[in-house]
């Protein structure tokens, strides 16, 4: 990935101005749906992907990735790299220039202060922000003056382009939020609601879960845009009907997020409204392997802990077979089509990052039956299940409730199966699985089963601390109130020894090779995780739409500016 | 009979009471977190923080007496304020929702158009199909018209609306175009087009949901009657001379009326917060779409503030249904 | 004179011993039973589903969990007469597996809704010390949001039913149980009014006076009465037992996600109704079926249980 300024894509913009004989407002009306609905405008008080992308049409961060990942300007004028001097030699801060003139939407000036505010309202220790990790090591923004401002760490920073940059920092007004920070941040109603911003659109009215209402920004830094004059911002259904409102009925122009069946997706194309768009970025579908014992003979406090390892998937060559008995050509064809790849790694992308393993992509039965059989699991009772000293391959494996997941468990179920191995089938409610709630069985952290299989990703496109959640320390305990995202509970002092490596490195070569390193370890070489599917994201937008560029690094909408009505 | 009436809505006080704290504890028992929906991306700690400043730290009875507290004084001084445009409330802390971080009750304002243009009109339709329905299916027992009649009732019943919405939603938006998929809550019902919008967005979930209601309310119908048609006294008022008319719509519909009103004020309290998929499926953010969302999403001061309206509809109603057996039926007395 | 002929009785006013053997009530009741067309019908019909999803299986070749990845969506022929789903499954074979959880579940679950429904209901309807407390435990139970109570259950139950009935059977205790707790609530209600006026009527306190125990005419005079409205809840409640199953897989409290129930067959199928519409006819016509039948048994009971209508 290159971190240079790039001037986003301008030659590519005039074109489509040009293309559209853009003028603002002069398209009319626009119909986006989201078939989950957002419930608030400020995505600093809720990490939802939803409100973000929501949120992105109205407040901007400094700097936003493009579909390809890399940092373009927004609000900013460049983007500041050691080079060009904006990032300090020691990577202790970073300067960012504002574009003169910028105007938010209530027409008073943005300036740096804005920034320092955003930076304050976030990392104030009593508002809950959702966001916090996206400041952390700073110790400090300075405002150099009303065009410049300048984040201090508090020690050297390999990826300064945290703070202000991606969906998931915007800058909000200072004017606005003054009275909203701290502990009531949550009391201001209207201003999450109604935020200013220096986005393309502006909301009139905002229905939680139900409707939002934008029109187009006078403001706007770019006279001749957005197009549309106004957009209604529809939530609620199932991505089935979003599906259908886009591609067969023509009602809606862009829909988010089609969790369907390829061969769904496929069939409503044909009606001729519209297309799916795929994007991808980082997010892998994948089974998570309990080293620790999960029995519910065990006393409670020390069930699924490091006290007990688990009886029979602390042996490498079970997991290794595990992983070799499934197909996962198949498993990409029948449950995500053009929007998934078979991957073998756990940071799939970006370019520098991706170890790009393909050792676990063909499927090999008899490969698996012989490993098992030469560690000494077989099936001595002859009913189809192999033991070893009294242990039984029997597996309870569970998921979140979803149709493609449950195809997943009844397709591997039957792999595992030819190969001599139980498994018991669950599958949990999705706002129970992905919960926090200490007092819950049944969540993914907890993790009371043997395996487990979801998908996770990580933000913008630095994998450290992504890469960071499998060391030691950050087992999920009883102590820690079973918070930590280390679900397999894997403990290797070298992994540990090598993350610590990756904060301290700023080459990005080098850091390459240590993320692919660490990617190895935990998955080919001792399959503690068996990624499955690297999923990209899957919308639609209809044959009218013009402008959209799919982007699975930033918000779906983040050039909702550039959006245009293609005229027959 | 007045007196009856009083003793129980005086009662209904503390139960009501009761059932707001057990509500309360069964949401605190219930696994969930309010942060569910938030990205695997988002740390642990940081979940922390965030859960801590919902006001999740604090004891369970305090966060009880809290809800109570601004459920009963804080939200009626808020509508006196409304009404008189005074500012009894000024400062004080609302209800406030966890998703949203807005006033609860605002949201459920919000919703109750399209909660009542929709849901609760499909229940009318649907009471006002079903009683011609028991009714003749009764009195013409086992003619055509009962036969259809049950045939297509118990069909329609056993199809559940997560397929028959849509089922409709293919036939009349995809392959004919007629009605749009989607419902605006948007739309200001202004002059007859904006009606004539109104209508055909209704149509679809209207008639779902109806079907459901229909079923159920005309089959109590038919077979009270059928229980009444039978008896003596209505030999009796037809020897008396009295029209066929008098007789069916006068004696025995009123006798057979005790299990359809049962249903009836039964079914009532459901139109907000019942219409679960029938308004997921057509997009219309009602109250039922509010309170499955808040569950997903755990945020349980709405949980708690929508299940316990539907619990002062389900003692009121409950307490009308046993007024009306009164009226119906003189014999009946509690006292 | 003429002797008069011996005054000989009307022959219509003579006393004859009854010919036939005195028949019981319930005799009666199954004798108008049969007769009632639409009861018969329905009848076979349920006993025929019935033999079909618990028999079947061990005639059927494929197995409901079989998947055969080549032969997936495919259309009916003569080796999959109802085609094959999404993963190759036959779906004859996931139709009858199906059946065996939702006609047991449906089943069970309406019973035991049903038994404490009308338990309750006549309770409080005769008892007037009951009616109170009763009718407010069943506000309490109307107003408990079904998704956090149902989830509160499997919190609370399901590890323990687990291990001292094993997976599958405690996995039905669950299901029968929460639905069964959750659904009595209407049937008390429209119960408890019947009651309340039937208790007021002559022919209740002609059986009073004669010394007729509560407990005998609660079972010989109430209860038939009520008959009709438990009916009718009968009915709606199989429907509804077998939909709210395949809505409790969704929350993880159902079956595990690879046990085919027909209602969790019919929501999958939803998805390809355009695409493959007959999917979801066998699942639609199996669920309806069953209730029509059940519904015409239930019309013949009620018929047969009233006195006026038997022998017309």
């Amino acid at each position: 990935m290159t971190l240079k300024p790039i001037l986003l894509g301008a030659t590519a913009l005039v074109g489509l101005a040009s293309m559209a004989m853009a003028e603002r407002g002069s398209d009319g009306h626009v119909n986006v749906i989201y078939w989950q609905a957002p419930s608030i405008m400020n995505p600093y008080l809720t990490g939802g992907t939803k409100e973000r992308e929501a949120a992105s049409l109205v407040i901007e961060p400094l700097a936003r990735y493009n579909e390809k990942g890399e940092l373009v300007p927004y609000l900013s004028d460049g983007i500041p790299t050691v080079e060009n001097g904006g990032v300090a030699e020691d990577l202790k801060s970073i300067t960012w220039k504002i574009k003169p003139g910028l105007k938010w939407s209530d027409g008073t000036p943005f300036t740096a202060k804005d920034v320092k505010f955003t930076a304050e309202y976030c990392m104030n220790p009593e508002g809950g922000c959702a966001q916090l990790a996206k400041f952390e090591g700073v110790s400090e923004v300075e405002v150099v003056d009303d065009l410049t401002v300048t984040v201090h760490f508090d020690g050297p920073q390999p990826n300064p382009y945290g703070p202000f940059t991606g969906g998931t920092s915007p800058i909000i007004q200072a004017a606005q939020y003054a009275e909203c920070t701290g502990a009531r941040a949550s009391e201001c109603a209207d201003e999450n609601f109604y935020p200013i911003g220096t986005g393309p659109f502006v909301v009139d009215e905002f229905r939680p879960n139900d409707v939002i209402s934008l029109s187009a920004n006078e403001n706007y830094r770019d006279p001749d845009k957005p197009a549309f004059a106004t957009m209604t911002f529809k939530g609620g259904g199932d991505a089935t009907a979003a599906g259908r409102a886009v591609l067969e009925t023509g009602e809606f122009d862009y829909a988010w997020n089609l969790q369907l069946a390829p061969d769904v997706i496929a069939n409503m194309e044909e009606a001729g409204q519209g297309e799916a768009i795929a994007a991808f970025g980082t997010l892998v579908e994948r089974i998570e392997i309990n080293l620790t014992d999960p029995s519910p003979d065990l006393p409670e406090g020390e069930r699924a802990t490091t006290k007990n390892p688990h009886p029979f998937l602390t042996d490498p060559a079970v997991r290794k077979a595990l992983s070799m008995a499934i197909d996962r050509v198949l498993l990409t064809e029948i449950g995500y089509g053009k929007a998934g790849k078979p991957t073998c790694d756990w940071v799939p992308a970006p370019e520098i990052y991706a170890a790009n393993n393909t050792h676990c992509l063909e499927q090999d039965i008899e490969g698996a039956k012989a490993l098992l059989e030469e560690a000494g699991w077989t099936d001595s009772d002859g009913d189809g299940v192999r033991e070893k000293d009294g242990v039984r391959l029997s597996i309870l494996y569970q998921t979140s409730t979803n149709a493609v997941r449950q195809d997943f468990q009844a397709l591997i179920k039957q792999w595992w199966g030819e190969i001599g191995v139980e498994t018991e089938l669950r599958n949990i409610n999705a706002s129970v699985f992905f919960g926090g709630d200490p007092g819950s069985p049944d969540t993914f952290v907890k993790f009371y089963a043997d395996v487990e299989m979801y998908a996770n990703n990580f933000d913008g496109t630095d994998p450290q601390s992504y890469l960071a959640s499998r060391t030691c320390e950050k087992i999920p305990r009883p102590e820690t109130q079973w918070q930590g995202e280390n679900i397999n509970r894997y403990c290797d002092p070298e992994y540990d020894a090598l993350v610590k490596e990756l904060g301290g490195t700023a080459d990005l070569s080098k850091r390459g090779e240590i993320a692919i390193k660490l990617n190895n370890m935990v998955t080919k070489d001792s399959n503690v995780i068996i990624p499955l599917v690297h999923r990209g994201r899957v919308s639609a937008k209809s044959n009218t739409l013009g402008g959209v560029v799919m982007n699975t690094w930033d918000t779906e909408l983040w050039n909702a500016a550039d959006w245009y009505r293609i005229k027959e | 009979m007045l007196t009856y009436t009083i003793r129980r809505l005086v009662l209904s006080i503390p139960t009501l009471l009761f059932i707001s704290l057990v509500i309360f504890l069964l949401l605190e028992l219930a696994p969930g977190d309010p942060m569910a929906q938030v990205p695997l991306t988002v740390p642990p700690e940081v979940k922390e923080r965030m859960r801590e400043a919902l006001g999740l730290g604090e004891p369970t009875h305090v966060r009880f007496f809290k809800w109570m507290y601004q459920f009963f004084v804080v939200e009626p001084m808020m509508l006196i304020d409304h009404i008189f445009g005074t500012a009894l409330a000024e400062g004080q802390q609302r209800v406030l929702s966890w998703q949203f971080r807005s006033p609860v009750m605002d949201v459920i304002v919000q919703r109750m158009p399209q909660t009542l243009w929709v849901v609760a009109m499909s229940y009318v339709v649907g009471i006002l199909i079903a009683l011609p329905i028991g009714i003749y299916s009764a009195y013409r027992q086992y003619s055509l018209f009962d036969q259809t009649g049950t045939f297509i009732t118990m069909v329609g019943y056993s199809v559940p609306p997560f397929f028959s919405g849509v089922l409709v939603i293919v036939i009349f938006s995809v392959q004919l175009g007629w009605l749009p998929s989607i419902y605006d809550t948007t739309l200001d019902v202004v002059g007859w087009e904006t009606f004539k919008q109104q209508l055909m967005q209704m149509v679809m979930p209207v008639m779902v949901l109806a079907l459901q209601t229909t079923a159920q309310i005309s089959r109590f119908m038919r077979a009270s009657m059928l229980d009444n048609l039978n008896q003596d006294y209505v030999r009796t008022a037809r020897a008396k001379g009295l029209s066929e008319w008098t007789v069916v719509m006068v004696h025995v519909l009123r006798n057979s009326m005790i299990p359809v009103i049962t249903v009836i004020a039964l079914g009532v309290p459901y139109i907000f917060g019942g219409a679960i998929i029938t308004e997921q499926i057509f997009k219309v953010n009602g109250l039922g779409q509010l309170l499955i969302t808040a569950i997903q999403a755990n945020d349980l001061p709405m949980v708690q503030t929508v299940t316990f309206m539907i619990a002062v509809l389900i003692v009121m109603f409950n307490i009308v249904a046993d007024v009306l057996y009164g009226v119906l039926d003189p014999r009946i007395r509690y006292d | 004179m003429t002797d008069a002929p011996d005054p000989k009785p009307i022959a219509a006013l003579a006393d004859e011993g009854p010919t036939a053997p005195p028949r019981s009530q319930w005799r009666d009741v199954w004798d108008q039973f049969k007769t009632h067309r639409g009861a018969l019908a329905g009848g076979i019909v349920l006993l025929l589903i019935i033999l079909a999803v618990f028999i079947g299986p061990y005639l059927w070749p494929y197995d409901a969990t079989f998947i055969d990845i080549r032969a997936r969506n495919q259309g009916p022929s003569l080796a999959h007469p109802f085609g094959t789903d999404q993963l190759g499954r036959d779906t004859l074979a996931r139709m009858m597996a199906g059946g065996q959880t939702s006609i047991s579940v449906g089943l069970t679950a309406m019973l035991l809704a049903l038994v404490l429904g009308s338990l309750i209901g006549v309770l409080a309807g005769f008892f007037r010390r009951l009616d109170g407390p009763l009718m407010r435990f069943t506000d309490l139970f109307l107003s408990l949001p079904l998704l956090p109570l149902l989830l509160v259950m499997v919190l609370l139950f399901r590890e323990a039913l687990n291990s001292t009935f094993g997976p599958e059977q405690g996995i039905f205790i669950l299901i029968v149980v929460a639905i069964g707790v959750t659904s009595w609530m209407p049937t008390a209600r429209i119960v408890r009014g019947d009651v309340l006026a039937l208790k007021e009527r002559e022919f209740i306190l002609a059986a009073r006076s004669i010394g007729t125990t509560n407990f005998n005419l609660i079972t010989r005079h109430i209860l038939p009465n009520v008959m009709s409205p438990i009916m009718v809840s009968a009915t709606l409640g199989i429907a509804n037992a077998i939909i709210t199953e395949s809505a409790l897989s969704f929350l993880g409290l159902g079956f595990p996600p690879d046990f085919p129930t027909w209602g969790r067959l019919l929501n999958d199928a939803t998805q390809y109704l355009q695409d493959y519409p007959e999917r979801v006819f066998w699942p639609g016509l199996a669920i309806s079926l069953t209730v029509l039948a059940i519904n015409y048994m239930g019309d013949g009971l009620r018929d047969a249980l009233d006195p006026r209508i038997r022998g017309r």
